[in-house]
């Protein structure tokens, strides 16, 4: 065997080494990325969005608007008081509903309702919207997100289940009137 | 002394790198810059150290589940001896850090230290930033309270803004679809595991490009960087009139981070640990969420832009902002390095400053938020009611009540979303008040539906009042001649 052959032997040897360790990197990237992306497979999975009872109607008085909260859907034992979501329920005549999402639709921080004057007000960067959602003033670009909901058995159920952004604005995806200003 | 030596020279037999360090320690550098303008580096790694041993100790105790970590803690805080020191330092560490690595990128940027050939130094310099800012953003998310929580959801707001990915990349940020224990989780394995590996691997590139290349001469005016001349010329600084790093320059380096840290250490015993505010329940709405200091210029921008252009700018801006850093070497590779021939830098460094200390000041007073109690809490001033009818103090009731004292202040209480109304009688008619009233506009809500027309004309009736005693309210001129002399506008 000449040196030139052993060279090159080894050279190929290597070669192989690369090529087998290029092949398990692979095989194993596959899965380490479906992992990383799994907040993002999972999305579609049953009970990711589900009907939620709010409460009893009577909890709701007719022209009114009040604070409700609900436990999302999809929690974890160690999620803690993060799993509790809180939402506006607006009554306008004990037959239609309103449910806001309690995120501003500027940036997500829990808008206040004053009921004296009827407005939501945002005590981030001013947004302010009118009792039925839509926007008032200040940097929000549209209305308040608003819940799919419907009256089983006397109760208030809402869909959710998902954080409402400008990006994906929870129940207004599908029917409901434009909220924007 | 003797075993001391033995033991010494044992141990280099083995290790071999007693004289590779004796060189590093001793390699020439330009006489002037043993200056104290030269520390600034050195002072940022000190930080990053103090931050390392502090981060492990928190880690110790603190529980990165969004169940417990609020009072894991409260437990570091109050049920760990001097718990809340150590907090305290790894705070005001990640402060003090933040403020010396922009001090240090403001001095290369003025001292021309990106230049040839030293680009990539100031490259990887640039992702330090960039690092360091992302420990400073994620650390404020493991103090897990109504700050971190809603800032969390503000991070989420502008991440579904991108284009196409937005509801992904909210997922993805948040590992699941609210913000919940994965999050924390998330932000747990960035800060402790994911962001320090990339800012040991650069801190280490960034010092050894700074060994292998030199450290960058004092910049004399007229003394032009080429690409051609440049390593010659250095060379003769270093060798013929440069000094030993160690201790002709170290010892100003030593003495500044002595200093730095012992300031660290003042302001933790001083001003104690941030936070936790209050617990991260997000059905407690009672609140008014603030990014940590280094990121109010940011919020203080988010609601000045107009909601057409805050999208693109969000998005674009940074992205622009972070390609003209890394581009800044390639631009201006050559030339001159004194500051006192570059007129523009000065100017550039000089305009950002102002900007970013103008908007982080706005930011501390947050004109443009309600002030969500005034008008339970602030009382109109008495001076405002005396002498008045009994329709124009009911108007005062109406502007209590229907929150307009949220928006705007009397005698400087208030908020300040809205314009001050002490002189508002000066420049608005009353046809105008009440258009202003019932329409809104301007970014005034209309309050149409919510006044009845009892209370809009007393609220008008009150704010044609605000006006100083010895100057006539605005009238309408045309109106009053059409209508005659009855119609005289009141005093």
């Amino acid at each position: 065997m000449t040196a030139e052959n052993g060279i090159s032997r080894r050279a190929a040897l290597v070669k192989l080494g690369v090529f087998l360790n290029g092949i398990v990197g692979v095989a194993l990237a596959v899965p380490i990325v479906r992992y990383l992306l799994s907040p993002v497979i999972r999305g579609k999975k049953i009970g990711y969005e589900s009907w939620l009872s709010l409460g009893r109607l009577e909890q709701f008085p007719s022209g009114q608007t009040r604070l409700a909260t609900y436990k999302n859907p999809v929690v974890n034992a160690w999620d803690g008081e993060t799993g509790n979501i809180a939402c506006w329920v607006r009554n306008l005549d004990d037959q239609k509903f309103q449910v806001f999402a309690i995120n501003c639709a500027h940036l997500g921080c829990p808008v206040r309702w004053f009921a004296q004057s009827n407005l939501f007000m945002c005590p981030c960067h001013g947004g302010a919207y009118y009792q039925d959602g839509s926007r008032a003033s200040g940097p929000p670009e549209r209305g308040l997100f608003e819940y799919h909901y419907k009256i089983e058995g006397g109760q208030l159920l809402i869909k959710a289940g998902e954080m409402p952004t400008p990006g994906q604005p929870v129940a207004s995806k599908a029917g409901g009137k434009p909220t924007c200003a | 002394m003797r075993l001391i030596q033995k033991l010494g020279e044992w141990l280099d037999l083995r290790l071999q790198l007693g004289a590779p360090i004796r060189e590093t320690a001793e390699h020439p550098v330009p006489r002037e810059t043993a200056s104290w303008f030269y520390v600034f580096g050195s002072a940022a790694l000190t930080c990053f150290m103090l931050q390392i041993v502090t981060g492990i100790l928190l880690a110790l105790i603190y529980v990165p589940s969004a169940g417990e970590a609020w009072n894991s803690l409260q437990t570091l805080n109050h049920g760990v001896s001097l718990g809340w020191f150590i907090r305290a330092l790894h705070g005001w560490g990640s402060n003090f850090m933040v403020a010396i690595v922009l001090i240090h990128m403001v001095q290369v940027f003025l001292f021309g230290a990106y230049k040839f050939p030293r680009e990539l130094t100031w490259i990887v310099g640039v992702l330090l930033l960039l690092v360091t800012l992302g420990m400073a953003f994620t650390g404020q998310v493991l103090r897990f309270d109504q700050d971190a929580y809603w800032g969390l959801g503000i991070g989420a707001s502008i991440a579904s803004r991108v284009p196409v990915i937005g509801p992904w990349a909210v997922n993805l940020m948040l590992g699941g679809p609210i913000i919940a224990g994965a999050t924390l989780s998330r932000f747990f394995a960035l800060h402790v595991f994911v962001i320090p590996g990339l800012l040991i691997a650069f801190v280490g590139l960034h010092l050894l490009m700074v060994l292998k290349l030199g450290i960058n001469e004092w910049p004399m005016p007229g003394r032009i960087v080429r690409r051609a001349t440049y390593m010659q010329e250095y060379q003769e600084l270093t060798h013929k009139q440069g000094v030993p790093f160690v201790p002709n320059a170290v010892w100003k380096d030593i003495l500044f981070s002595g200093f730095i840290l012992l300031s660290i250490a003042v302001c933790a015993v001083h001003f104690g640990p941030f936070g936790p505010g209050g617990q991260p329940d997000p059905t407690i709405i009672q609140t008014a969420p603030r990014p940590d200091f280094f990121f109010l210029w940011l919020y203080a921008l988010l609601s000045f832009l107009p909601p057409s252009a805050e999208t693109p700018i969000l998005l674009i801006g940074p992205a622009i902002g972070i390609l003209v850093l890394l581009a800044l070497p390639f631009v201006a590779g050559e030339g001159e390095k004194s500051w006192k021939r570059r007129p523009i830098a000065v100017l550039t460094i000089l305009l950002i400053a102002v900007a970013l200390g103008t908007l982080t000041h706005l930011a501390e007073h947050t004109p443009w938020s309600p002030v969500m109690d005034a008008w339970s809490s602030q009382p109109i001033p008495a001076e405002y009611l005396l002498g008045r009818t009994a329709v124009e103090r009911h108007g005062a009731l109406v502007f209590q009540a229907k929150q307009c004292h949220n928006c705007h202040s009397l005698h400087d209480k208030g908020g300040q979303r809205g314009p001050a109304l002490d002189r508002v009688a000066l420049s608005l008619t009353e046809d105008q008040l009440i258009r202003q009233v019932i329409q809104g506009g301007g970014n005034m809500p209309a309050y149409g539906k919510n006044l009845s027309p009892a209370e809009a004309t007393a609220l008008v009736a009150f704010l044609k009042t605000l006006h100083p005693a010895n100057q006539r309210p605005a009238g309408n001129a045309s109106q009053a001649m059409a209508l005659g002399a009855s119609e005289v506008p009141p005093r």
